[in-house]
């Protein structure tokens, strides 16, 4: 009974999205603000129904009910009931459903918070939206529904990649999903804002917060996954440039882009149809994503399983919805004419480079991606592409993009003066030679530490060029302290956002460089009692305990003792896990902390003469790519909060004006 | 300021990336999974390579020592991800009755620092009776390698029988993979 409920809402939800699409737009193009007005309502049903959907699978799962194909083919009874849970969106089906999910919840939060926006924008924004959701909708009813029963129902299920049996992996999709489907909200302004003609600071205004609530919860999203592949992997490497992770890059990239170019849309009028242009291309990018990993045109452990009915199909929808908007952009787009000019060392022009850059970088990806389809297409053959190709042409792409974030907020709108802007820097120049001629002679002696120097001076060059500017724009130092502080606490919100945030890549290209230059690897077999030395820390193996019983596997647990100048530190247990169903073993690095590196310990295999073979690391300032990451995403937050882009804020500001004019 | 034609390059981009999937799609349609990517190498002898000893007290890879028997030589690095998932197959393939009689497993290491590999199969186990490292990718070139993991079945007489173009799964080992194998040993 369950499952039909949900699938009945399902297929209500697709009429609903039907009328979400036509009635309002038609409103619009009449001008008709009762048939405008219907695309509130019906955002909210299909918010309503769409969440019934999901509630159905989710409790077919909770109770595992094994008439449904999909629960089947994805659970089991003796699974913790967090992964009964995540089992729910850990498989294409019910991914796709969440997918819908989360659009459905963008576009109840614009019926319900967007009252502020002019009534036009709105109904063609939720229009769009719900031509999205159509797509979606149908493609799940077609070819994808996770409903479908199974008879006569098996006694238990299949149970579930072990892999995946992981808190960090099983809230990564969620918020990649609310950062993948948040782009669709930029996305549906901008094409709102092309069918109506008009884009202007207000329209740049309205889409940032979205974008940026996107863009934290896909940075989070992204650090989740690289964090599981760290600890589960189990051989501390933390990015691979595998299909499916760049799949998440590049449309983080793009919207990093978008983020920072609707800023001159905001404050300058300017760079309009750039702007809008990213809009499209970064939700496209998300969409690509979904039929790159759906469709079998690339092979990857990540993809679910391939089915060429589904890629037809997903690929119809990319025409469909990236065809159609970059048409209607290739229209309209010259009627968007530009605002202010502005030479190219102003902050525009910076943020412009930015802009170049990132793009640059997404396109990079996507054609390393793509490469060996290419490839294959046009007979070139035998070119081979990974990570070497990414290493070699996004280090130099990211490079001057870190150099110029220092600059750039201290160069002033319209015409900058760099001179002046690196003249301030001066103190941010010292810091970076101290931290490289510091990294050179702590760092001597391995094998990286003139790039090591080089990419901590940059994160240095970040760093304090970034505090500097926030103490310029608080004249910390050059008024009486309580004058600064005034300041201080008068600082807009997005201002402290972007601090925090560009804080926050400096920590993350710090860790990138530690880890990249001074990681220590030392493998061996070792008997009880043996000790192992590590950067300076004694590991001494104490023993092993086998077939440890856990809810739906058996462990392997190693007992290290650490010890260091003598003092005892911690202990570290490794795992090594074989589950039941599906029979696969996995590993549980155990990981030691001190903010600086990780110690991180694997147990592997016995040799069969009472050794084990394992592996121990340290990682130097890895916990710092995570943390920073984080940093950026709070940086994210800070700027959310600013009252300019608060829901219902533009509208308290637009009214008050012209109260007190009249 | 805009030129008109400007503001279609992205959809012209757009139209042939759209092309390329599709073709893609129909291909695979056909039946053609871009792991079965067809190898001019088929049928023909494997080419010649003398690689280093990945590890230092074991041999190299080379296809003076190719004869005699049925082998497989499996492209891995440990960038690549696909291969981890590929790798315990492989170790458990080799584990089974009758399979390590017959079959030599030749490891190459592709583009990656040896250090990297050496612990890439501390790590996870070595299935491998030869393993050769090919650093800068010329043996990849020669084989005609588009990516990692890439195998190549070559029979007792040295020719290639049979290309896998991404990680092998169980069903790929247990229909493909084995009948070919059990095939060629006749």
């Amino acid at each position: 009974m369950i499952p039909e409920i949900g699938h009945f809402a399902l297929i209500v939800a697709l009429f609903v999205s039907v009328v979400q699409a036509v009635v309002p737009l038609v409103g619009a193009i009449r001008g008709d603000r009762a048939w405008m007005d219907m695309a509130r309502p019906a955002a909210l049903a299909q918010f309503a129904l769409i969440a019934t959907a999901f509630g159905a699978l989710m409790s077919c799962y909770v109770s595992s009910d094994f008439s449904v194909l999909n629960v089947v083919q994805n659970s089991h009874t003796d699974k913790p009931l967090i992964y009964k849970m995540s089992g729910v969106w850990a498989n294409h089906e019910g991914s796709m459903l969440l997918w819908v999910l989360i659009l459905s919840v963008y576009g109840m939060a614009v019926s319900v918070f967007g009252g502020n926006l002019p009534p036009g924008l709105r109904a063609r924004a939720l229009s769009v939206q719900a031509m999205i959701g159509f797509g979606f909708l149908l493609f799940i009813l077609l070819t994808s529904n996770p409903f479908t029963r199974v008879d006569p129902a098996p006694v238990n299920g299949d149970g579930l990649n072990p892999l995946l049996q992981d808190p960090g992996l099983a809230f990564h999709p969620p918020f990649l999903y609310l950062g993948y489907v948040g782009f669709s909200m930029a996305f549906s302004f901008a094409i709102a804002a092309l069918l109506e003609g008009r884009v202007d600071a207000a329209w740049a205004r309205w889409v940032r917060p979205w974008t940026l609530v996107a863009w934290c919860a896909l940075t989070l999203g992204i650090a989740m996954g690289s964090w599981w592949a760290y600890y589960t992997l189990g051989w501390g490497g933390w990015w691979y440039w595998d299909p499916v992770e760049n799949a998440s890059l590049m449309p983080w990239l793009a919207g990093t882009a978008l983020l920072h170019s609707s800023i001159v849309v905001e404050k300058r009028d300017t760079l309009k149809a750039w702007t809008i242009l990213l809009a499209i291309v970064t939700f496209s990018l998300s969409l690509l994503g979904t039929f790159l990993v759906r469709s079998g045109v690339l092979t990857s452990v990540h993809s679910f399983a391939a089915d060429p009915a589904r890629g037809v199909f997903v690929l119809a929808l990319l025409v469909v919805v990236t065809g159609g908007s970059l048409m209607l952009f290739a229209i309209r787009g010259p009627a968007l004419k530009g605002g202010g000019l502005f030479t190219p060392l102003s902050r525009e022009g910076s943020l412009l480079l930015n802009n170049v850059l990132m793009s640059t970088a997404s396109g990079t990806v996507l054609l390393g991606t793509l490469y060996p389809l290419f490839a294959d297409a046009l007979d070139l053959g035998k070119v081979s592409v990974g990570a070497p190709f990414f290493n070699a042409v996004f280090i130099p792409l990211m490079v001057p993009m870190v150099v110029t974030m220092a600059v750039a907020p201290l160069l002033s709108w319209k015409r900058g003066d760099l001179m002046g802007a690196l003249g301030r820097l001066k103190f941010a120049a010292v810091a970076v030679i101290a931290v490289m001629v510091g990294t050179w002679f702590l760092g001597g002696g391995s094998s990286g530490p003139v790039w090591a120097a080089l990419g901590l001076g940059l994160a240095a060059w970040l760093a304090v060029g970034t505090l500097f500017d926030w103490a310029e724009r608080v004249r910390l130092f050059r008024v009486p302290f309580a004058q600064s502080l005034d300041k201080i606490l008068r600082l807009p919100r997005s201002a402290y956002g972007m601090t925090v945030a560009h804080l926050g890549v400096a920590v993350v290209i710090a860790g990138i460089t530690g880890s990249s230059a001074w990681t220590i690897e030392k493998i061996q077999v070792m008997r009880p009692g043996d000790t192992v030395t590590v950067a300076g820390y004694d590991l001494t193996l104490v023993g092993t305990e086998d077939n440890i019983p856990g809810p739906n596997y058996t462990t392997l647990r190693a007992h290290f003792s650490v010890v260091r100048d003598g003092r005892p530190v911690t202990d570290l247990y490794p795992e090594k896990r074989m589950f039941r169903q599906p029979p696969r073993p996995t590993t549980d690095a155990a990981i030691h902390t001190n903010l600086l590196g990780d110690l991180y310990a694997v147990i592997g295999d016995a040799d069969g003469t009472g050794g084990f073979v394992t592996r121990l690391y340290f990682n130097p300032l890895v916990p710092w790519i995570f943390l920073g990451a984080v940093v950026m995403v709070i940086g994210g937050l800070v700027s959310l909060t600013d009252r300019r882009y608060r829901v219902g804020a533009p509208l308290r500001n637009a009214r008050a004006p012209a109260k007190g004019r009249a | 300021m805009m030129r008109r034609w400007t503001t279609f390059v992205p959809f012209a981009v757009f139209a042939v990336l759209v092309a390329f999937f599709g073709w893609r799609l129909v291909l695979i349609t056909r039946g053609d999974a871009p792991n079965l990517i067809p190898s001019v190498m088929i049928d023909k002898p494997a080419p010649g390579f003398d690689l280093p000893p990945l590890v230092l007290d074991r041999p190299g890879a080379a296809s003076d020592a190719l004869s005699g028997k049925v082998t497989l030589i499996n492209f891995f690095s440990s960038w690549c991800i696909p291969c981890r998932a590929e790798h315990p197959l492989l170790v458990d393939m080799m584990n089974r009755d009758g399979v390590k009689g017959r079959l030599r497993l030749v490891g190459i290491d592709y583009k990656d620092k040896p250090e990297d590999g050496r612990g890439w199969l501390a790590r996870l186990g070595d299935p491998y009776d030869a393993l050769g490292m090919d650093r800068d990718g010329r043996v990849g070139i020669d084989f005609g390698v588009y990516g990692v993991p890439e195998s190549y079945l070559i029979d007792r007489q040295g020719r290639i029988r049979y290309k896998q173009v991404g990680p092998f799964t169980p069903e790929d080992i247990q229909e493909k993979l084995l009948p070919l194998l059990a095939e060629l040993s006749k």
